[in-house]
């Protein structure tokens, strides 16, 4: 008991030290997301990087664990109940955290199939019907709004969640990654998910 | 013997002939077979090519925001984008997406999705700030006269339909309407070799300044088609 409460207050020191402008509560929140997301958010595979991430996208994704519309296996295990507790202020407050964070590049792609990947998302292949992600992702992968950052996630998560769009698991409500992703080869997706995860 | 001959000759004579006429049916009934196997194909592409447009420019090519905006097709006139997507292959129109998918489309194709979304009259997505609205619905409909700006509707239509290469604005995106007439020359008109219709709307984009184009852009945004209907011209 004595050890636990002195574990505590050492771990709130401590995030106090790291973070003083945030509330202790904020930082045992943020404590949570690290234990899964890694140091600094910088990912630990399968978790993705949070660093950087689009606060919007990372508020909506936090609502749609609340509403189990986001129903992939680690979702259902995990993040249902890491979402479930977290109210309207705590979901921006670690949104905006996260965001805040610079991103680092997991780089942990296949090089050799980084060409073919690069060229899918700066391009697309017309003549196969596959887009290019670059229109709605960005140049650099950095997303805008509630379009989530693709750049430097890791490759493992990267490439789950692409062929999981086809499994019949779902991360959003609507179109239009459903349709996308389901244009994609086990070879193009293994492709995409090498580049972006060595672009900064 | 000679008899005989003549019945076995009679017999493969006919059998010839039956063969011949087997042979003539299986050749129609194939060549049926292959052609109806060739529409299908044929209809299978064309799904899957609008289905590629719309993994883009929305569900029902209501346009769509990404990290740029995706313009919107639906009830856009068919010549239009008939015209624009030559514009890209001949360099008129600079865009480096659009201009790998235009030389993945045969003039088939071009014709049967020109007339999908023409066909299609979903409602502007919105987003424009409302309190531009009246100021821009003023440039619209009378235009500037004081600083040689005609009324927009003069050209694209009272209900900002459009007309043949002239293309409908009502619904168009915000964002992609800002985007557009702050860039005119930047992104149409490119080809000096190949004059087009952009010539006309680079003096008028070139007059029209942020504010102005913002509020234009932020009328036309909320125009829905006037007959539930789009207005197309055939």
């Amino acid at each position: 008991m004595r050890g636990n409460r002195l574990k505590a207050a050492v771990l709130i020191a401590f995030c106090w030290i790291c973070h003083p402008a945030a509330s202790d509560a904020e930082v045992l929140a943020v404590r949570n997301c690290n234990w899964c997301h890694g140091g600094s958010a910088s990912g630990y595979p399968p978790a993705p990087a949070l660093a950087a991430q689009r606060p919007q996208y990372v508020a909506k994704q936090l609502a749609n664990f609340r509403t189990h519309t986001r129903d992939n296996p680690f979702s259902r295990q995990y993040m249902w109940g890491a979402a479930r507790n977290l109210d309207a202020d705590s979901v921006r407050n670690l949104a905006l955290y996260f965001a805040s964070l610079p991103p680092r590049a997991a780089s942990d792609g296949v090089p050799s199939l980084v060409g073919l990947g690069q060229t899918i998302y700066q391009q697309g292949m017309p003549e196969a019907n596959i887009v290019a992600c670059v229109v709605c992702h960005g140049p650099n992968g950095e997303g805008v709004r509630d379009i989530p950052r693709l750049g430097g996630l890791d490759s493992t998560y990267l490439k789950r969640r692409l062929e999981q769009w086809n499994e019949g698991y779902h991360a959003a409500a609507g179109p239009p990654m459903i349709s996308i992703a389901s244009k994609l080869s086990d070879d193009q997706i293994e492709a995409l998910a090498s580049y972006l995860s060595f672009v900064k | 013997m000679r008899s005989l001959n003549s019945i076995q000759i009679g017999r493969t004579t006919r059998r010839a002939r039956f063969a011949f006429l087997a042979a003539g049916i299986l050749t129609f009934a194939l060549a049926g077979a292959v052609s109806a196997q060739h529409r299908i194909s044929l209809s299978g592409d064309i799904q899957a090519k609008i289905s590629y447009c719309k993994d883009c420019h929305g569900v029902s090519a209501q346009g769509f925001n990404g990290y740029y905006p995706i313009p919107r097709l639906a009830g856009q006139q068919p010549e239009y984008i008939e015209n624009q997507l030559r514009a890209f292959i001949e360099h008129r129109r600079t865009n480096n997406i659009m201009f790998n998918v235009a030389h993945s489309l045969s003039p088939a194709m071009i014709n049967t999705l020109t007339a999908h979304f023409a066909s299609l009259n979903p409602p502007p997505i919105g987003g424009a700030p409302r309190q531009l609205v009246a100021t821009g619905r003023k440039i619209f409909e009378d235009g500037m006269p004081e600083v040689n700006i005609a009324a927009c509707a003069a050209c694209h239509g009272p209900e900002a339909t459009g007309s043949g290469q002239i293309p409908r604005l009502a619904g168009q995106l915000y964002p992609y309407m800002i985007k557009t007439l702050s860039n005119w020359d930047k992104e149409r008109g490119r080809n000096p070799t190949v004059p087009d219709a952009a010539a006309i709307m680079s003096p008028v984009a070139h007059s029209l300044n942020k504010s102005q184009i913002e509020a234009v852009a932020a009328f036309v945004s909320t125009l829905r088609s006037p007959r539930g209907t789009p207005n197309t011209v055939q």
